[in-house]
């Protein structure tokens, strides 16, 4: 079928299929720099008779004022600055349709100096077309590009292995740059669907099947595309509906917003995170002219919304709305992958702002456990990341975040960190090792009263001769905890203190029996702890607690609890030094990985920032480590 | 959700982050079918209103048509309407070639009235699909003191997260249209039944596909006297949109020139 005829028959089939009810897919073509990203857009446009009239002509004449080879890639480089350099700067986009749907085509730089606009362009994206050069195989970006995708949550991506012109149609060499790239595709867990020999310049595999590679029986570039599926929205998952803004219109009071997952309906209950209130919903808002347009009574992913409440409880933007059994996790440190395009390195210790969902906050980096080497995945330390590196950081803020595991649910499982007045980076969340918050700061009863105490603190501190308080011991396994406190209490007791420890084993048979080590658990084990411990200081007691509680937030809600009376005693060592310890053999059994998020070994320790007391025993004998401890009580729970 | 409501609800989500964000901000109208669908997005977006000024920078040159059709609209609509006026041709540059010459005028108007109300933000209904430069904005477009787009160095923009954190003195671009293509404004513009300039429909076997300033703004072949018949016209086209304007034309880097100095 000749060109024009082939065009006219396309046409035919897209006037009897509306363009209202035709599927977009938007498709992004990456690669390393001159490999022929724009090149390949360039002939499926003329091989789909998609070009303008004049459009061929003009590129044409372009290139002969600037005495170079006809080039397609003048195509969508549209700056003068990229036709002169002969490279792609930022991303942009060009449509076009096959018989079975519409397309938006978005180009994006392989330069690895422009990776923000490859981001830019890669993250709207419901599948991507990644670009190898055959003559000079998988190259840094080629690997980078594909590390990225998966980190942006493409899951839909082809290969075409371009200028197979450049290697004589060679099936060997082909074969060998799929293998390689296969292999590095599945080692991060993407699967790509087809990968295509091509040459973009010769036109062959691009729209049509030319006969230069019979031994490839797979289909062209544009079969391909037709294969894959839009983005479906995520109506079938747990609702995530993030406050948008709240407007007071014509005596309402909207909240208004987009649905990012899942679906609601008039009369749900629902509940705003992190601040927990809840709310049922009086009615879905909205404005049309339509005749006949009736009121919307749910509302699904994808919908831009209004709502109003049965009750008037106030909330802001930034609440993440969810239904009440599906609630997303609350917490104020997490684990992320990210990417980092900021012109400064990201730095251990500094402040950022989150970007998640519609919510900002303050944020710092509380360490940066590896930087990710895209070509090999191989992890290296480091106290920053550079611009356009990939690291696993950990991140810790001021208040109580909602947020979701992004394998759970990408939407609110994934953030934009702000230096200064630009995003610089973006990531996705992991729990691993940190637990949800929410059960903890989550008070079920309601309609209590604290009854008053007949007798003072003071009262009774003058009974005891001493004040009552926590001294919360923290630290590695091994460290020397539970010595110290065993030793310290012996100390104070024949001094006439009335004192007593909580001791982790001894909890969990009684108080605890019920929880098990799940990351949920430990901290609710620690909670109780931090309570009873404020019981006995309110009873006039000294409690010491020896528990490792290596997390910031779980020692901090232990101090809510007990308030004044909270000293936070760190007992520290270093892992090395514990681990010859080892009176319990655990770091044993943890190195040969019978025991899993073992602290220190493989789940993280986060040393106090501003213990009252530090106890060095690394360095200090026990004899001088409880002199010092008894100096501090004697000192501090004075009447 | 079909297509349509899929573009919808982006433009709403764009023009509520914006209206959240951003003090100070206005719309502009330049009573094309691209704008008037914009207006109507703002007033799904805000329930029925479009709380904040809708500006109209005049060349005191468009067809008599669009004056009809802006002054009854504003009224209905019940927009918060402004109108400012360009400054005369021979206060700009006169190296210029012509078209561009009347652009830059629009230009300058324009940054005449982003400093007379203190503008810090501006709603423009431009789309990818209709020019090379276009193409490559971002929705959220940052400017410089002058007004001028620095397009070697746009801010990233991903997962909807737009930048809306700017030292003070940046004037701020922002595009709620940018994802649309010119054939979804027309099935828009028929679904919600949206008022239409009658320009944009044959007469004399000739129709206006967009609309500028009646000098440089020339009329393409067409038959197509219904919003229906248009939509089945740029099914088949191969001719591009802004043909009709001539100052995208004068040089191959005239309109990208045209908007690095603030052009829209």
């Amino acid at each position: 079928m000749s060109e024009a005829s082939e065009a006219k028959v396309r046409l035919a089939a897209v006037n009897t299929n509306p363009a209202s009810y035709r599927d977009l897919l938007r498709i992004v073509i990456v690669g390393h720099v001159d490999h022929g990203k724009s090149t390949l857009v360039g002939r499926m446009f003329h091989d789909t008779g998609s070009l303008p009239d004049g459009k061929y002509e003009s590129i044409k004449a372009m290139c002969e004022r600037r005495g170079v080879p006809f080039e397609w890639a003048f195509l969508m480089d549209a700056l003068q600055a990229e036709r002169d350099q002969g490279i792609t700067i930022d991303t942009s986009q060009i449509w076009f349709k096959t018989d079975a749907r519409d397309y938006t085509i978005i180009d994006a730089p392989g330069h690895k100096e422009f990776l923000k606009n490859m981001i830019t362009g890669a993250a709207q994206s419901d599948a991507a077309l990644l670009i190898i050069d055959a003559a000079e195989g998988v190259r840094e970006q080629s690997r980078r590009h594909g590390y990225l995708l998966h980190l942006l949550g493409i899951r839909q991506v082809a290969v075409a292995v371009n200028k197979m012109d450049l290697i004589n149609y060679e099936k060997d060499q082909f074969d060998l740059i799929e293998q390689e790239y296969r292999d590095y595709l599945t080692s991060i867990g993407v699967t790509p669907t087809f990968v295509i020999p091509v040459s973009a310049r010769q036109g062959d595999n691009i729209v049509n099947q030319t006969g230069a590679m019979p031994w490839y029986k797979g289909p062209t570039v544009v079969k391909a595309l037709d294969s894959f599926m839009p983005s479906a929205s995520p109506v079938d998952r747990p609702l995530r509906f993030p406050v948008q803004d709240v407007y007071k219109f014509d005596h309402r009071r909207i909240i208004a917003g987009r649905v990012e997952e899942g679906r609601f309906s008039i009369g749900d209950e629902l509940v705003f995170s992190p601040s927990n209130k809840t709310a049922r919903v009086k009615s879905i808002e909205y404005w049309s002219t339509v005749p006949g347009k009736k009121a919307p009574t749910e509302a699904v992913a994808g919908e831009s919304v209004g709502i109003t409440l049965d009750e008037q409880i106030f909330v802001e933007r930034g609440e993440l709305i969810s239904h009440v059994d599906h609630p997303p996790i609350e917490t104020d440190v997490f684990r992320a992958r990210i990417f980092w395009l900021g012109h400064e390195p990201l730095v251990k210790g500094k402040s950022y702002r989150i970007k998640l969902g519609t919510l900002e906050a303050p944020v710092t980096v509380q360490s940066i456990e590896s930087i990710v080497d895209t070509s090999d995945l191989s992890n290296s330390s480091s106290h920053q990341v550079e611009r356009n590196q990939v690291a696993e950081i950990v991140i810790r803020a001021r208040r109580m975040l909602a947020l979701d595991e992004f394998t759970k649910a990408p939407k609110s499982g994934r953030f934009v960190l702000i230096d200064k007045y630009d995003i610089a980076g973006g990531g996705i969340i992991s729990m691993e090792g940190y637990a949800d918050q929410r059960d903890l700061i989550t008070s079920r009863s309601t309609n209590i009263t604290r009854v008053e105490h007949g007798i003072t603190n003071e009262a009774r501190a003058f009974r005891n001769g001493h004040k009552g308080g926590v001294l919360w011991f923290t630290g590695l396994s091994g460290a020397g905890k539970s010595t110290l406190a065993v030793a310290l209490e012996k100390k104070l007791f024949e001094k006439g203190y009335n004192v007593f420890v909580l001791d982790g084993d001894n909890v969990r048979h009684g108080l605890n029996a019920n929880l098990s080590f799940s990351p949920e658990d430990r901290a609710e084990n620690i909670r109780r702890v931090g309570e009873v411990s404020a019981l006995f200081a309110r009873a006039g007691m000294i409690a010491i607690t020896s528990f490792i509680s290596p997390y910031r937030s779980d020692r901090d809600r232990a101090r809510a609890a007990a308030e004044a009376d909270f000293h936070e005693i760190y007992v520290k060592a270093d892992v090395a030094t514990c681990e010859a310890r080892d009176p319990k053999g655990l770091y044993k059994k943890a190195r040969a990985g019978e025991i899993k998020d073992f602290t220190g070994i493989s789940a993280p320790y986060e040393e106090p920032e501003n213990a009252e007391l530090t106890v060095d025993t690394a360095s200090t004998p026990i004899e001088e480590a409880v002199e010092k401890l008894v100096n501090y009580v004697e000192m501090k729970f004075k009447v | 959700m079909d297509r349509l409501d899929q573009l919808e609800s982006q433009s709403i989500f764009i023009f509520r982050e914006a209206f959240n964000r951003i003090e100070n901000i206005a719309m502009l109208w330049s009573l094309g079918k691209d704008s008037n669908v914009m207006i109507w997005l703002a007033r799904k977006a805000f329930f029925g209103h479009v709380p904040f000024p809708v500006m109209h920078v005049d060349t005191e040159k468009k067809f008599p048509e669009m004056y009809e059709f802006r002054d009854r609209y504003a009224a209905e609509w019940n927009l918060n309407f402004i109108r400012e006026l360009c400054p005369p041709l021979d206060t700009i540059d006169d190296t210029l070639p012509p078209a561009a010459r009347s652009a830059a005028r629009k230009t300058e108007g324009l940054k005449l009235a982003i400093k007379k109300h203190g503008f810090n933000a501006l709603f423009a209904g431009i789309r990818r699909d209709e020019e090379a430069t276009r193409a490559k904005e971002r929705v959220f477009s940052p400017r410089g003191l002058t007004g001028q787009w620095d397009f070697k160095d746009q801010p990233p923009e991903f997962w909807d997260q737009f930048k809306t954190d700017f030292p003070p003195g940046t004037h701020i671009r922002i595009h709620p249209l940018l994802h649309w293509t010119e054939i979804d404004i027309w099935l828009y513009t028929q679904r919600e039944q949206i008022p239409t300039i009658p320009l944009y429909f044959a007469k004399d076997g000739k129709r206006y596909r967009s609309l500028g300033d009646k000098d440089i703004t020339s009329p393409v072949a067409s038959t197509a006297t219904t919003i229906e018949e248009i939509i089945e016209e740029l099914q088949t086209t191969r001719v591009s949109e802004r043909s009709g304007r001539a100052m995208d034309h004068e040089s191959e880097d005239a309109f990208e020139r045209l908007r690095a100095d603030g052009y829209l």
